[in-house]
């Protein structure tokens, strides 16, 4: 079975891999077979890690304690089970998703939709507060206190200062309620060649990470395909 | 009530889940897991709604016998042996681990690395050092690529022998990765933030409703 997968991932990598002299039908076949395969992980995983787990479970063992509270023979942990009915409310909630299916209906397609934007909106607030203004602007801040203390070297130092006067230059390229002229025309095109360093680092990078892939998709193709071979 | 109230129930997850993140008490706590559950139970609605639209779309593709419509069908089995195997028993079930394995993770891959020859030949038509953002940005990535390989430093120590800096290569990578672009980084970064604080204030307000769509 081992070999077989080898051989199964192996056809597939060369049917993607075909791609590079043209369209043709075998990398369709792959491409076609990867959105299959693709969506229905996804769904599974969001059955059985989400839905399962917080809707199903609950609901399931909340009907069978309320058979038992109707025959009267209530417990304690039966009562606190109980609470699993509610989840009734956001499966039902959910189920409107599929209002979307008839048009006169499609509106209450809206209420699922805004819940869960007001949802992600009032768990963004805090969180880009906390994680991306409080602590990029404390690390930012941080080196200046401990230069302060004497505790720096040289070059940490320069770094330091570096670092504080590319943040000021891009933010300054980014604020628009002035007109980029002057000395916030100079500030700003040094903002500019800092964003153009951060993007030539992202694209450098990002070519690095997928020539590694290439060639750890070679490896296999020669190790591990052709090893099975030869 | 067909926009009064979703904007409402916007409002009220909104607030909150915003309340609730700042207030230790128990009771906040609680309807703080609560809310999340509530998120975390309808969010798979969508995405079985996004497959519905995706098999709609490929049954019409089918129906109509428009150009490549046999691949749907492949999309289609796909989709069905993960789905009835995967569901009844499981992500941890052999067969679909097997396909997981030998299926998808191999051609996400391959995938991700057919990329570094459209980005190697994109580069190659776009990178012109014709100003001088351009030339940064050109001699930027190429630092920082040729910093990332073994080969870079040695022809660094070989070529640039005369140069008191030992593998400046990856320490001049080093240093453009840690210092100019995390300046530039943090810069975007906190735009993008007050940005988003922003736009979820007005989205909250009800100020921002185009998620709504047309009609009354």
């Amino acid at each position: 079975m081992e070999i077989f997968g080898i051989w199964i991932a192996s056809l597939l990598t060369l049917c993607i891999y075909s791609f590079l002299y043209r369209d043709n039908p075998f990398y369709r076949f792959a491409e076609h077979l990867f959105v299959g395969i693709s969506v229905g992980y996804s769904i599974v995983i969001t059955i059985h890690q989400g839905f399962i787990p917080l809707a199903w479970n609950p609901l399931s063992e909340a009907m069978v304690a309320l058979g038992t509270q109707i025959r009267g023979e209530a417990t304690p942990e039966t009562s606190e089970a109980l609470s699993g009915l509610f989840k009734i409310f956001p499966i039902g909630i959910g189920l409107l998703f599929f209002a979307r299916l008839s048009p006169r209906q499609a509106w209450l397609i809206r209420y699922p939709i805004a819940i869960l934007i007001g949802f992600n909106s009032g768990i963004a607030i805090p969180n880009v507060l906390r994680a991306a203004i409080f602590e990029q602007t404390h690390g930012t801040l941080t080196p200046f206190a401990q230069m302060h203390a004497g505790s720096m070297s040289l070059d940490d130092i320069i770094g330091a200062v570096f670092i504080g006067i590319g943040l000021i230059c891009t933010l300054i390229y980014f604020f628009f309620s002035v007109e980029h002229q002057g000395p916030v025309g100079w500030l700003s095109k040094i903002g500019i060649a800092f964003l153009m360093v951060g993007f030539g680092a992202a694209f450098g990078n990002t070519v690095m990470g997928r020539v590694a892939l290439l060639i750890h998709r070679t490896g296999f193709l020669i190790n591990d395909w052709l090893g099975t071979i030869f | 009530m067909k926009r009064q109230g979703p904007l409402a129930l916007c409002f009220l997850f909104g607030i909150a889940l915003i309340f609730t993140q700042f207030s230790p008490h128990s009771v906040s706590q609680k309807l703080y897991e609560e809310v999340i559950d509530w998120g975390l139970i309808i969010t798979p609605f969508a995405l079985v709604l996004a497959v519905v639209t995706l098999i709609e779309t490929h049954i019409t593709r089918v129906r109509r016998r428009t150009e490549h419509w046999q691949y749907s069908l492949v999309v289609f089995v796909g989709m069905a042996v993960m789905v009835l195997i995967g569901i009844p028993f499981g992500p941890q079930n052999s067969i679909v681990e097997w396909l997981y394995n030998n299926v998808q993770v191999p051609m996400d891959a391959t995938m991700f690395s057919l990329l570094a020859f459209f980005i190697a030949s994109a580069a190659y038509r776009a990178f012109r050092a014709r100003t001088f953002e351009a030339t940064l940005l050109l001699v930027t990535a190429m630092i920082v690529m040729i910093g990332n390989v073994p080969v870079g430093d040695l022809a660094w120590n070989t070529v640039l022998s005369w140069i008191p800096l030992e593998d400046g290569a990856s320490k001049a990578r080093q240093w453009i990765l840690d210092i100019p672009n995390l300046a530039s980084r943090r810069g975007i970064i906190l735009g993008v933030s007050l940005g988003v604080i922003s736009q979820s204030i007005r989205i909250i307000l009800g100020i921002e409703r185009s998620y709504l769509g047309g009609g009354d």
